[in-house]
């Protein structure tokens, strides 16, 4: 196959993926309400108890929307990274990601390519949310939202492949509850999103520890350093690592030699 | 030199787990056949069909088309595969025309060549007026019709088609059974056609019985009804596999 067959073959996905956005503005909109739920109340409540330090990136204090809007943008990440998934289990429920698994392309080049387009509508989802947030007196210096970019898309490959990992393990559509209350939940509460590292050194060390090892934690730190046009190279460097991990899982669970999708597909 | 095999299944075997879904399967098309691959449901049709696609992988045995083995050189084999697969496989909310354009990018088609290839098929069905209509609107035949139209559209020499009439009515099924012998005479296609309906075997298929996994038989029906020494497919059927072939519902 040749190059400029690969960039046709990616086109089509990514106009798959826009199309069905344009057929899906509810679920899109839907999606804005929850982390904007929680920078209107939870952290409007919250901003009186939850005190928050000098630390970096920020020089001054801030406010708690302030601090958990990279937490929130995560957040988008996160649920249309398992949306993904759920989109995917529907996909093979009904038949159509078999349309996809025989063109006659790489498997790892047609599910990465499915990834970057539902990652270039969290960027779109994220950057909505931003410009609600600037009029809730939330802003960051203009090269930050620059610098957010490539943050944002980084971090939404290595959620989508972590949920394009588990599509290829669940079997039935009904088990993404299962995904919300064992990966989603888990993965926000127990990071930076909410609340700094050493606020819950101060709870739990155990807990401060499995934040500090989870991914999601590198995946906001990387976006709230880029908002203020910083790099935090650990949290690159992590989100990178974990990113190439999940793919080759992802890759691993949909290839027809070595992966589930045969043993989960049998009659 | 001759031509290789429009599809070579050689000594197939497939198991979920401990369950023996193929047993050594072997069987050869020649280019420009009609071939039934009849079995009754759970016979392993759609796992077979699998191992074609290359969906699965194979566990032991080989798949080739046109000489390409599907797990090799997977890109070549699945250039020259159409495949309509029992499962609808159509976005439901989008129309026809894009539901067509998202697979021939899926092949790397120009879209130039693409728009073309598109009028061409929808005209043979004759929906190139409903091309801009979403799928939802679409009867269980056209449906199917615009599935067969699809996988057709980047030129393939090997069709399968699995259980492409269930779920329509009768004059549904005969339509599309026509249709898909109108394309195998007049474009030269090779087609399998799987099914556990007894009455879409014609005189002059080829046929494939695989019960439990097992190939029974595998010859134009003539040869098969010789072999065993019966009158009809039917009965033919019936001694392979011990089973009450099923008719279409009328």
């Amino acid at each position: 196959m040749s190059l400029i067959q690969y960039v046709r073959c990616f086109q089509g996905i990514m106009g798959r993926e826009a199309l069905r956005f344009l057929q899906q503005q509810g679920r899109f909109f839907a999606a804005l309400v929850r982390p904007l739920v929680w920078l209107f109340i939870f952290a409007a409540g919250f901003r009186s108890t939850l005190g928050i330090s000098i630390l970096p990136p920020y020089e001054t204090y801030v406010l708690y929307e302030v601090y958990i809007t990279p937490g929130l943008l995560g957040m988008i990440l996160l649920f249309n990274g398992m949306q993904t998934s759920l989109s995917m289990v529907y996909d093979r429920e009904m038949g159509s990601m078999k349309t996809l698994l025989i063109s006659p392309l790489p498997r790892w080049f047609l599910l990465t390519s499915k990834l970057c387009a539902g990652s270039l509508i969290s960027i779109l989802q994220a950057f909505v949310y931003l410009l609600i947030a600037w009029f809730w007196e939330v802003e960051a210096p203009w090269a930050g939202y620059l610098f957010l970019i490539p943050a944002l898309l980084l971090s939404g490959l290595m959620l989508g492949a972590l949920g394009l990992f588990i599509s290829s393990m669940i079997k039935q559509l009904e088990n993404f509850a299962g995904v919300m209350n064992f990966v989603i939940f888990p993965m926000f509460f127990a990071s930076s999103a909410l609340y700094p590292l050493w606020r819950l050194e101060e709870s739990s060390l155990v807990l401060r520890d499995i934040a500090a090892y989870n991914p999601f934690t590198h995946a906001v730190e990387l976006i709230r350093f880029a908002l203020y046009g910083q790099l935090n190279l650990e949290s690159l460097l992590y989100v990178l690592a974990s990113g190439a991990l999940f793919m080759t899982l992802a890759i691993w669970g949909y290839d027809p030699a070595r992966g589930t999708l045969a043993r989960k597909s049998g009659p | 030199m001759p031509e290789s095999p429009a599809l070579e299944v050689d000594a197939l075997s497939f198991r979920y787990g401990t369950r023996v879904a193929l047993d050594s399967v072997s069987f050869a098309l020649e280019p420009g056949r009609f071939a039934v691959l009849l079995g009754q449901n759970g016979a392993g049709k759609t796992t077979l069909f699998s191992l074609i696609t290359h969906l699965y992988n194979t566990q032991s045995g080989q798949v080739r088309i046109f000489g390409h083995d599907v797990r090799r050189a997977s890109a070549e084999a699945l250039k020259r595969l159409g495949v309509v697969f029992q499962q609808r496989t159509l976005d439901m909310d989008l129309t026809i025309q894009q539901n067509l354009l998202y697979f021939t990018a899926l092949h790397g088609m120009k879209r130039s060549e693409a728009q073309e290839r598109i009028s061409q098929e929808l005209e043979r069905i004759g929906l190139a007026d409903r091309r801009h209509d979403k799928v939802r609107k679409l009867s269980g035949g056209q449906l199917r019709r615009v599935e067969i139209a699809r996988s057709l559209l980047h030129r393939p020499r090997l069709l399968l088609l699995d259980e492409p009439t269930v779920g329509l009515d009768l004059a549904s099924r005969q339509a599309i059974l026509d249709h898909a012998r109108t394309l195998c005479r007049d474009e030269q296609l090779t087609l399998l056609w799987a099914t556990h309906l007894i009455d879409e075997v014609a005189d002059d298929d080829q046929v494939l019985v695989l019960h439990q996994g097992q190939r029974h038989a595998f010859g134009p029906v003539p040869e098969v009804l010789a072999t065993t020494q019966t009158d009809t497919i039917r009965d033919a059927f019936q001694q392979l596999t011990g089973m009450t072939p099923q008719r279409s519902p009328s």
